[in-house]
């Protein structure tokens, strides 16, 4: 057992090292840049890109009176394409109330409950994926941009923590896969880097339109993992977010 | 359209579930010598039939995502790990054994997960707590038919 344990301790001491120079800035890829052409050509055509058919309704959404309220978001807000450009570059980002840091779509139903007076929308929901492929949309192209903020920094590194621990009956960390063996085939499919530029994102495997915590819950499944508590998720999602900093967003992005 | 994708992750879920229902046995206990464990865990010889079955499932071997090997059949397989083929020249079977029960005991950071350990491992879902990733009959097919790829 001790010597397990040690031995244990010597990998994570290798992981973490590795950890902290395995993908340099300049090395950063998107998915994007492993997709096949006619994947790459299907995201940056707007009239054959299914994500935007949730900015559409989005934008519908966005203009419709809600709640008991019956505000809508741009009675509040205007024009997204001046109120919304770059906010999605900053999330999840610091709420005040909450004391923790909190992604855009809780964002989005925060301002719901408390502005519209209305009812959260359910987690993955049409309409919370619309309005957030909506307001992410407004960011598209520019640079992923989280404020070096020491209130988020506890968060960070706990989701620094969470890509390197390795977990689940297959005993991987995120890291293993996504800086160690990037770019090498899982089955058929090119490991991405893991870099969430592009959120949410129309996935061909799911046919559907999805959010990045159902990304990360594909591959807590997928090693046999306890799925992450909601803390858990957002601070992950704030590292990955960070380790993405300074990449152009992609808002509705593809994958396979 | 996302109902579709949902039935789809459920049952995509539901499809790496081991069989619920199945009482969980304690592992069969084992000695490793050197870089092997010479004695097969049930005491019989497995059955390479079954452990080629297994090997190229992507539910139960999962082998096919990080390997390749002589499976003509089967699209898709990984280049994370060593090419199967020639495992069984290259390998003993006490070898093969102690690299499918445990190969961390040998490369502490290796990705091959431990398919035949349920302890020292983190935040392991529920559906999965306690149970090796092969039985101990399973490990013994795959060590089976693993000895015949010789080249």
């Amino acid at each position: 057992m001790t010597r397990r344990r040690r031995a244990m301790l010597v990998a994570m001491l290798v992981l973490s090292l590795g950890g902290a120079e395995a993908v340099g800035p300049g090395e950063r890829r998107s998915g994007f840049d492993d997709m096949a052409p006619e994947t790459r050509a299907m995201q940056l055509d707007d009239m054959a890109n299914p994500g935007m058919l949730w900015v559409a309704e989005g934008e519908a959404a966005w203009r419709r009176p809600a709640g008991p309220a019956g505000r809508s978001c741009a009675g509040c807000h205007g024009e997204a394409e001046a109120s919304m450009r770059g906010i999605a570059t900053r999330h999840p980002g610091w709420d005040q109330a909450a004391a923790r840091p909190i992604s855009l779509e809780d964002r989005i139903n925060l301002c719901r409950r408390e502005r519209q007076g209305g009812e959260p929308f359910a987690p993955e929901s049409d309409d919370l994926l619309a309005l957030s492929a909506y307001v992410a949309h407004q960011s598209r192209g520019m640079p992923i941009a989280l404020p070096d903020d020491p209130r988020l920094t506890p968060f960070r590194e706990q989701g620094r923590h969470i890509f390197e621990q390795r977990r689940g009956q297959l005993n991987l960390s995120c890291a293993q896969c996504h800086e160690e063996h990037a770019g090498r085939r899982l089955a058929g499919s090119v490991i991405p880097q893991g870099h969430p530029t592009g959120y949410p994102i129309y996935r061909l495997e799911w046919q559907s339109l999805g959010s990045l915590r159902r990304r990360l819950r594909n591959c807590t499944v997928g090693v046999r993992s306890e799925p992450l508590d909601e803390q858990e998720a957002v601070a992950l999602e704030l590292f990955l977010m960070f380790r993405a900093n300074g990449m152009p967003m992609e808002s509705p992005a593809i994958r396979p | 359209m996302a109902v579709h994708g949902a039935c789809r992750a459920l049952l995509a879920a539901w499809v790496l579930l081991p069989a619920l229902g199945e009482a969980q046995q304690p592992l069969h206990p084992f000695t490793v010598m050197g870089d092997a464990i010479p004695d097969s865990l049930t005491g019989q010889r497995g059955d390479p039939v079954r452990g080629r079955a297994i090997v190229a499932s992507r539910q139960r071997g999962l082998c096919l995502l990080c390997h390749a090997g002589p499976f003509p059949e089967e699209r898709f397989q990984g280049n994370l790990a060593p090419d199967l083929s020639g495992a069984g020249g290259r390998w003993s079977a006490g070898e093969l054994r102690l690299r499918l029960v445990d190969s961390q005991r040998l490369n502490p950071a290796t990705i091959m997960p431990s398919y035949y350990r349920t302890e020292e491992l983190a935040r392991v879902g529920a559906p999965w707590r306690g149970r090796p990733l092969l039985a101990a009959e399973e490990i013994e097919d795959v060590v089976a038919f693993l000895g015949t790829l010789k080249d």
